[in-house]
C-alpha cells in the first residue's frame, strides 16, 4: 500500500484526536482505557463516521508492534529465576486452557453442524486470548503482580508459545480435508521439517546468546556517549530486530522479545529501558486498540444480528466455563477463579492472525472467516466489561463470603484497636501493636497480602472495610481505636464518614495522602491524621542538616520544633480549605515564625528562641558586673 | 596515699553534653582543646543520643574501658544538661555499677568539668548562689562513692561568658593540661580528691591487698 506523508499524518492525527477525546471520558465514567480506545474505533470506524477506512487492517497489523513492546517490558521485569517459577502455570494452566478451552467449542460447533476440520480451526483460533487488552486492563487495576494476575499472565504466555504448533497444525488439518497446498509461512515454510527446527533453535539461541554477552556491552558503550535518543534508537532497534528475526524463521515476535526482556531483566539498563519504550508501547497500543475497535464490522453485524451476538455469547460463556474449571481444578480460591476466568474470555489478536491463515488454507470460507473477525473483536471489545463485572459485582460478593465464613473468629478477638489495610503503612502499625502486646484485628482485601500474614501469627481477615457490618463483625463496637491505613484516598474518607457516623466512640487515625487530604481528614472530624510520607521527610531533612554540619541534637530537635509547627499549621489552616489566599498568609506569617524560630542561633531573639535557656542568655543577671555590693564582698 | 597509688597511664573518658553547642562557645572552646587528644575517648552524648535513647550496654562497655569519667557540661541549674541524667538514670545499673555484683566501676575515678554563668564570688555561703560549688555537685560526689568510684575535684570555668579571649584560651589550656597529665600521669588523681572525699571501701580493700603484698 503506497502510503503518502499525508494520509499518514491526517490517519495519525485522527487516531490521536479520537484517543484524546474518548479516554478521558471513559476513564472518568470508571471504564478504563481500553474500552475507550475501543469506542473511539468504532466512532471513527467505517461504520459509524467514516474517517478510517478499509487501512484498519495494516494499522492493526502496525500497532501489533505495541503488542510485541509490551511483552519486551514484561519480560524485563521478570528475572530468568522468577520465570523458572512460574514454568508449572504456564504450562499447566496454559495447556489446559487452549486445548480445554478449543476442544469444548470445536464440540459444541461440531454438534452445531459444521465439519469436523473447520470446527476444530474455530476452536484453537477462539482459545487465544488477547494479551493487549487483558495486560493493559491489569497493569491498570494494579492487579498484574497479583498470583491471581499471574496465573492469568501464564496462560497469556504459554498462547504465544503456542500459536507456533498452531500454525503448523492447521496446514494439517487442511490436508485432512482436502484443500489445497499451504501457503508457505514465512522463510522457514520452505525447509524440511528437520532445518525447520533447526532454524527455530539457531534463532532462539541466537537471542539468548546476544542478550547474555552482546546486549550488555553494547548498551553501555551506548549509555557512555551520554545521547539519550540513541539509547532509545538501540532499544527501538533491538525489539525491531527480534520482531523481524522472529517473523522470518515464524516464530512469535512478541515471545522473542519477551524472551529478550527477560535476558536484560537483570541488567543495569533495565530501568531505563523501561522508561525509553513505555510511551512508543502506549501510543502503540492505543492505536491497537482503536484499530480493532474500527475493525469491526457493524453492517455485517446488521445483518447477521441474532447469529453474531448469539456467538459472542455463547462463545464467552463456554470460555469461562472452561476456564472456571481449570481455575478451580488448580485449587484456586473462587475470587481468584473468577478474576482468572473473566480476564481471559474473550478472543485475541493472534485470532485474526489465525483467521487469515485458516482462510488462506480454504479451512473457513470467506463469510465464516468475516463472521470470526466481527465476534472476535466484540468480544475483545467487550473483554474490558467482562473485567469491570468481575470486579465491581462478583468480587464484592465473595468478599461478604469470604468475610463472613471467618465472621465467628473475628468475634472472639476482642481486640482494642482495628487497623484497615494492612500494607507498607499499617503493616508497620501493626507490628509495632503487637510488638507492645496490643493485637490488632486486621482487615485487608488482598488475599495473597492475607495468607503469607497469617503464617507469621497476624489475625488479618479479607474484606471491604466502607462495610459497616464488616467493621460491626470486626469488634469495631468494642475496640478504642480505628487505624485507617489503606492506600485508597477516596476509600478513606467513605471509612472515616462511616465509622464516625456508626461507631462514635471510636478514636479515629487516618493515614493522609497530602496536604489537601489532611485537610480534607481535619474537616471531616478526624483528629489524629498523618500525612503518609511527612515524617520520613522530616528524617531525612534531620539526617540532611547533620551531613551539613548541625549537632545531631540540635537538628533533631529543629525537626520536632519545625514537626509540632506544621501540624498546629494544618490544624489552623484546615478549615480555610479552598481558600487558597486565606492559607497562603497564615503559612506565609506562619513560614516567617518558624524561620524566627529555627534561626534563633544565628541571631538571638529572645521573644521567639524556645531554648534560650541553655544560652547564656538566662544568665544575664548573673553578669559579674552587676553584682551587687554585698556580693563583691563575698567575692573577695 | 600518693606513695600506695603510683601515677601510671589512665585511660580517660569525656561524657559530653551540651544542648546547644553552636550557642556556646566556652564548651566549644574546652571541648576542641581536648576532643582529639589520643588516648582520651570523647563522647558527645547528645549528639550520640540526639533522641534520647540510650545504649546502655554501649555506655557500659565504654565505662569499663577506661579508669577516669570526665562529664564535661554547662552548670545548669546547679547541675547539668538533662541527658546526664537520663545517662545516670539508665547506664549505671544496679547489680552492674551499685549493690551486690555491682563493682565494675571500683576504683575508677569520676570528675566533673564545668562551666557557670555566674562568677567564683556568687558560690559562697554568703554569695548570691548559697552553696560551693562542691556543695552542688554533691549528688555527683554521692553517687560516685555508692559505685566504689573516686570523686575528684571538679574543673570549673566561672562566668564563662564575661572571660576574654585571652583568659579563656588560658582556661581551655589548663583544662587540657589536666586531662593529659592525668593520662600520662603526671598528675596522680589520687592527689585531686575532692575536698573531704571519704574513699569508698573498694580502695580501702585494694589498699590492705597491696599492704599485704608489700609485707
Amino acid at each position: 500500500m503506497q502510503l503518502s506523508l499525508d494520509t499518514f499524518l491526517l490517519g495519525a492525527f485522527v487516531y490521536l484526536t479520537a484517543a484524546v477525546i474518548s479516554v478521558p471520558i471513559a476513564t472518568r465514567l470508571g471504564l478504563g482505557s481500553v474500552l475507550g480506545y475501543l469506542i473511539a474505533g468504532m466512532l471513527i470506524g467505517p461504520s459509524v463516521l467514516g474517517f478510517v477506512g478499509s487501512e484498519g487492517q495494516d494499522v492493526l497489523h502496525f500497532a501489533e508492534f505495541g503488542v510485541i513492546v509490551m511483552l519486551f517490558l514484561i519480560g524485563l521485569e521478570l528475572q530468568p529465576s522468577k520465570l523458572w517459577t512460574l514454568r508449572k502455570p504456564i504450562l499447566g494452566l496454559g495447556g489446559m486452557q487452549v486445548i480445554g478451552t478449543a476442544a469444548a467449542l470445536a464440540l459444541a460447533l461440531i454438534l452445531f453442524g459444521l465439519g469436523w476440520q473447520t470446527s476444530i480451526t474455530i476452536g484453537l483460533i477462539l482459545a487465544m486470548s488477547s494479551t493487549a487488552i487483558v495486560l493493559q486492563s491489569l497493569a491498570e487495576r494494579g492487579q498484574l503482580k497479583t498470583s491471581g494476575g499471574q496465573a492469568v499472565f501464564s496462560v497469556l504466555l504459554f498462547q504465544d508459545i503456542a500459536v507456533i504448533p498452531i500454525l503448523a497444525l492447521l496446514p494439517l488439518l487442511a490436508a485432512g480435508g482436502g484443500a489445497p497446498a499451504p501457503e508457505t509461512h514465512g522463510y522457514l515454510g520452505s525447509l524440511p521439517a528437520w532445518q525447520q527446527a533447526l532454524v527455530v533453535f539457531a534463532a532462539v539461541a541466537l537471542i539468548v546468546l546476544a542478550g547474555r554477552y552482546l546486549m550488555r556491552p553494547l548498551f553501555r558503550l551506548i549509555a557512555m556517549t551520554g545521547l539519550r535518543e540513541i539509547f532509545v534508537a538501540l532499544a527501538l532497534a533491538l525489539v525491531v530486530g527480534i520482531t523481524l528475526l522472529m517473523e522470518t524463521v515464524g516464530l512469535s515476535p512478541a515471545l522473542g522479545t519477551f524472551l529478550a526482556g527477560v535476558l536484560l531483566a537483570e541488567s543495569e539498563y533495565r530501568h531505563e529501558l523501561e522508561m525509553d519504550l513505555e510511551p512508543f508501547k502506549g501510543i502503540l497500543l492505543a492505536v491497537f486498540f482503536i484499530a480493532v475497535g474500527a475493525g469491526i464490522d457493524f453492517k455485517l453485524i446488521a445483518t447477521e444480528p441474532v447469529l453474531i451476538f448469539g456467538g459472542v455469547l455463547a462463545f464467552i460463556l463456554v470460555k469461562l466455563v472452561v476456564l472456571y474449571a481449570i481455575a478451580r481444578f488448580a485449587r484456586m480460591k473462587p475470587p481468584r477463579a473468577s478474576l482468572f476466568s473473566f480476564s481471559l474470555a474473550q478472543g485475541g489478536e493472534f485470532a485474526f492472525v489465525l483467521i487469515s491463515f485458516a482462510g488462506g488454507l480454504g479451512l473457513l470460507a470467506l463469510a465464516e472467516a468475516n463472521m470470526l473477525v466481527a465476534i472476535v473483536a466484540l468480544s475483545m471489545a467487550a473483554a474490558p466489561l467482562l473485567m469491570m463485572l468481575d470486579a465491581k459485582i462478583i468480587q464484592p460478593r465473595f468478599e461478604s463470603q469470604g468475610f463472613r465464613r471467618e465472621a465467628d473468629k473475628i468475634d472472639q478477638t476482642g481486640s482494642q484497636a482495628i487497623i484497615l489495610g494492612h500494607g507498607r503503612f499499617g503493616m508497620t502499625v501493626g507490628r509495632v501493636l503487637a510488638a507492645n502486646g496490643s493485637r490488632a484485628t486486621v482487615l485487608d482485601h488482598d488475599v495473597e497480602q492475607i495468607d503469607a500474614l497469617r503464617k507469621f501469627g497476624f489475625k488479618v481477615f479479607y474484606g471491604d472495610a466502607t462495610r459497616e457490618d464488616l467493621m460491626q463483625a470486626a469488634g469495631a463496637a468494642d475496640a478504642k481505636i480505628l487505624v485507617v491505613a489503606i492506600d485508597n484516598r477516596e476509600k478513606i474518607n467513605e471509612i472515616v464518614q462511616m465509622a464516625r457516623r456508626n461507631f462514635p466512640h471510636l478514636e479515629i487515625f487516618a493515614r493522609a495522602f497530602d496536604r489537601t487530604h489532611a485537610y480534607e481528614l481535619l474537616n471531616a472530624g478526624v483528629e489524629h491524621v498523618y500525612r503518609e510520607v511527612f515524617d520520613s521527610s522530616l528524617a531525612l531533612a534531620e539526617d540532611a542538616l547533620v551531613a551539613l554540619g548541625t549537632h545531631p541534637y540540635e537538628a533533631a530537635r529543629a525537626l520536632r520544633l519545625f514537626r509540632r509547627h506544621d501540624e498546629t499549621l494544618i490544624r489552623r489552616t484546615a478549615r480555610h480549605a479552598g481558600d487558597i489566599d486565606t492559607i497562603v498568609d497564615i503559612s506565609r506569617a506562619a513560614q516567617a515564625e518558624i524561620e524566627r524560630v529555627l534561626s534563633g542561633d544565628q541571631q538571638p531573639r529572645p521573644d521567639y528562641s524556645p531554648d534560650r535557656g541553655w544560652g547564656a542568655l538566662a544568665e544575664v543577671a548573673q553578669d559579674p558586673r552587676s553584682m551587687s555590693e554585698n556580693e563583691e564582698k563575698a567575692a573577695s | 596515699m600518693g606513695i600506695l597509688y603510683l601515677a601510671s597511664f589512665m585511660k580517660i573518658l569525656i561524657l559530653f553534653a551540651h544542648p546547644r553547642l553552636s550557642g556556646s562557645h566556652v564548651q566549644r572552646t574546652l571541648s576542641d582543646a581536648v576532643s582529639s587528644l589520643s588516648g582520651v575517648t570523647f563522647h558527645d552524648l547528645y549528639a550520640a543520643y540526639p533522641d534520647f535513647t540510650i545504649d546502655v550496654a554501649r555506655e557500659q562497655a565504654l565505662l569499663a574501658e577506661h579508669d577516669v569519667i570526665v562529664l564535661q557540661h554547662p552548670f545548669y541549674w546547679y547541675s547539668a544538661p538533662a541527658i546526664i541524667k537520663e545517662w545516670l538514670d539508665l547506664v549505671l545499673e544496679l547489680g552492674w555499677a551499685y549493690g551486690p555484683g555491682g563493682d565494675k566501676l571500683h576504683r575508677k575515678f569520676l570528675m566533673n568539668a564545668i562551666s557557670t554563668g555566674g562568677a567564683d564570688a556568687a558560690y559562697r555561703r554568703h554569695g548570691r548562689n548559697r552553696f560551693e560549688i562542691t556543695d552542688l555537685l554533691s549528688p555527683f560526689n554521692q553517687s560516685a562513692h555508692l559505685c566504689g568510684m573516686a570523686y575528684l575535684e571538679p574543673f570549673v570555668v566561672f562566668a564563662g561568658r564575661w572571660l576574654t579571649a585571652e583568659d579563656l584560651a588560658l582556661k581551655a589550656s589548663d583544662y587540657q593540661g589536666l586531662i593529659e597529665g592525668l593520662r600520662d600521669g603526671h598528675i596522680d588523681p589520687m592527689t585531686r580528691l575532692a575536698k573531704a572525699y571519704a574513699l569508698p571501701l573498694a580502695f580501702e580493700a585494694q589498699r590492705l591487698q597491696k599492704k599485704r603484698h608489700a609485707t
